[in-house]
């Protein structure tokens, strides 16, 4: 690995490191929260808000910025935790999460929160709505991506189908999907709810450039983005993050309704506590 | 946080967040319980549902029963074809999701494989209308409005435990789709004291009283006793007519008591003021040429706010307290 990329890769474990200790401070503002989604998904979006996105931290409209599209809304709490690590929402926001008039609601919407793109909650919306917002760049000649995250549970609704086929016939080579696959769903194991398997065999017969990684390897979700961007074919570009609800947080991880995670009072410092030993180990 | 600093505790949303008011008697999934009953008797009887069994207690029915239990993933208009299909197939699918996810996304599928060939499919929705602060993604607020306009369909707003538990027998005598709206979890139980029994397509009369007259249903009936009992203190006396069924509408029923005189009617909904019980009680007054003064409590049409539940009760007017104010000011 060269210095500057050793660089690079250390700014973004911090970067993963702050995101998932803002999540951590939001779910104890509540007692509650989706904090196993939130610490899985950390990685991606510090890879995303800290090295493959073009944005302004004041200026969450600005017209070049590269769209991010959250289409499970319940990870909210992750992506809030990344855009306050990003300058796009004040720090202090942060304790009113899920709170009476917040511009932070649990569940993201676009018409509460700067850098949120899309109102969520209502899952499988996302890739359709991000395939309208790819045409419409490409109508404007922009050069921006149109990244969205969905996760497996959400392959189980028939309009993720619809996207992912129209998103190769269109050759929207501007649209980076990333599936979260943490195996779990609110009644139990995705794969067990419904099915999906195999990802990559079926990606790439929908005419996606596709790649399956460990989403909480932090090198090999440089890689993917760096591959997903620089990818010179029509294809849309998918990437497959294999992650582990909890991740950071050990006795989170190994919890087995993860789901929604309850945590008690107490509990919260010692996650903060886990996840601070962990970023020193 | 610094845990040294007391901080006020901020109020919170949550998806699933009870409707049970502090120290209310409540009953336990009287859905799931009622349906394992239903099902020993009724071997026609399937359950299914779209990745929520446990948030519409069919978890209970599907651990009952794991046999005639149907998990479709999360994939609504999967899960109304599949119904239809079943029960082209001589079963009887109970049939759960949320309200929206099966209102909103799965409407089509509803009217076209379900409703327009009659087929014997129950419907039962969670998070009813006003009922979870997590955001309009999940806030059914113009359910009944859908469901009322779709030819064929029943549709029914329970009141608490003990209509939900009386309510599971009676759509399964009855030969066509139902829709009905569920309450889960730790449902409260009211109507034991009124001696109720659930009638399908039956309005009931709970309480009588000269001054007004509040027709509701669902929870509505639960707060409208509640600023009954409220509005006596300041001697108004408030007659209570819990209407069940939406569609059919008891038209007779609420002729009967709306044409009575003297008393304002007010129509009290736990959804929009578009389309829901309220305009069909009233278009029923003026089919009939019942003038009495007309009011309703409603949610407004509007996209509702996320928060803590009793704090957008408070502030779209369906709370027992500014229920009861509110009707305060209008009986002067």
């Amino acid at each position: 690995m060269d210095t500057s990329l050793k660089e690079a890769r250390a700014e973004l474990a911090e970067r993963a490191y702050r995101i998932r200790r803002n999540a951590l401070l939001m779910g104890e503002v509540q007692g509650q929260g989706y904090i196993g989604q939130a610490l899985d998904i950390a990685d991606v979006l510090a890879v995303a808000y800290g090295r493959a996105m073009s944005f302004k931290p004041g200026d969450a409209e600005w017209e070049e910025r590269d769209r991010f599209l959250l289409s499970n809304g319940h990870y909210a709490i992750a992506l809030y935790a990344a855009l306050i690590d990003a300058g796009i929402i004040p720090q202090e926001e942060l304790e009113t999460y899920g709170s009476d008039d917040s511009r932070l609601p649990m569940s993201g919407m676009a018409s509460y929160t700067p850098g949120m793109e899309m109102s969520g909650g209502s899952l499988g919306q996302g890739l359709t709505i991000a395939v309208g917002r790819c045409l419409g760049l490409k109508r404007k000649a922009s050069k921006s991506f149109v990244y969205t995250l969905f996760s497996d549970g959400e392959l189980d609704e028939g309009a993720v189908w619809e996207g992912l086929m129209s998103a190769a016939h269109w050759k929207l080579d501007n649209l980076i999907a990333i599936v979260d696959v943490n195996n779990q769903q609110a009644d139990g194991p995705s794969g067990q709810v419904m099915a999906f398997e195999p990802l990559v065999d079926k990606m790439e017969a929908f005419g996606w450039f596709t790649q399956r990684i460990d989403g909480n390897d932090l090198d090999a979700v440089i890689a993917a983005f760096d591959a997903a961007r620089s990818y010179t074919g029509t294809k849309p570009r998918m990437i497959i993050a294999d992650t582990r609800m909890g991740c950071g947080v050990p006795f989170l991880e190994a919890r087995e309704k993860n789901h929604f995670i309850r945590v008690d009072e107490h509990e919260w410092q010692l996650a903060l506590t886990a996840l601070d030993a962990g970023r020193n180990a | 946080m610094n845990t040294n600093v007391q901080k006020p505790k901020l109020k919170t949303s949550a998806m699933i967040a009870s409707i049970a008011s502090e120290g209310q008697r409540t009953q336990s999934a009287p859905f799931g319980h009622a349906l394992v009953e239903l099902a020993a008797r009724r071997p026609e009887v399937v359950g299914m549902t779209a990745d929520l069994a446990k948030y519409t207690d069919l978890h209970i029915f599907a651990q009952a029963c794991p046999e005639r239990f149907y998990q479709m993933g999360m994939a609504e208009q999967l899960l109304m074809g599949a119904a239809a299909g079943l029960a082209h197939e001589g079963a009887m699918p109970f049939v759960t999701t949320y309200a929206v996810f099966a209102t909103r996304r799965a409407y089509d599928f509803m009217h076209q494989a379900i409703a327009e060939e009659g087929l014997n499919v129950k419907i039962a929705c969670a998070l009813p209308g006003l009922t979870t602060g997590y955001g309009p993604s999940h806030q059914a607020a113009e359910d009944l409005a859908l469901m009322r306009a779709m030819p064929g369909m029943t549709v029914i707003d329970p009141c608490d435990a003990l209509e939900i538990e009386q309510m599971v027998p009676a759509v399964a005598e009855h030969d066509g789709p139902v829709y009905m709206r569920l309450l889960r979890g730790q449902v409260p139980l009211v109507l034991d004291e009124y001696d109720y029994k659930f009638e399908l397509g039956k309005a009931k009369l709970l309480r009588d009283g000269r001054d007004v007259l509040i027709i509701s249903s669902g929870i509505m009936t639960m707060r409208a006793l509640e600023v009954a009992r409220e509005l006596a203190r300041d001697k108004i006396d408030a007659a209570v007519l819990h209407v069940a069924t939406i569609k059919p509408l008891d038209t007779a029923t609420i002729l009967r008591e709306a044409g009575r005189g003297g008393r304002l009617v007010v129509v009290a909904e736990n959804h929009s003021a578009i389309g829901g019980l309220g305009e069909a009680v009233a278009t029923e007054l003026l089919r009939a040429g019942i003038s009495s003064p007309f009011r309703q409590i409603a949610l407004p049409d509007a996209f509702l706010d996320a928060g803590a539940l009793p704090t957008l009760h408070d502030r779209y007017g369906i709370s027992t307290s500014v229920m009861t104010e509110t009707l305060k000011g209008w009986l002067g």
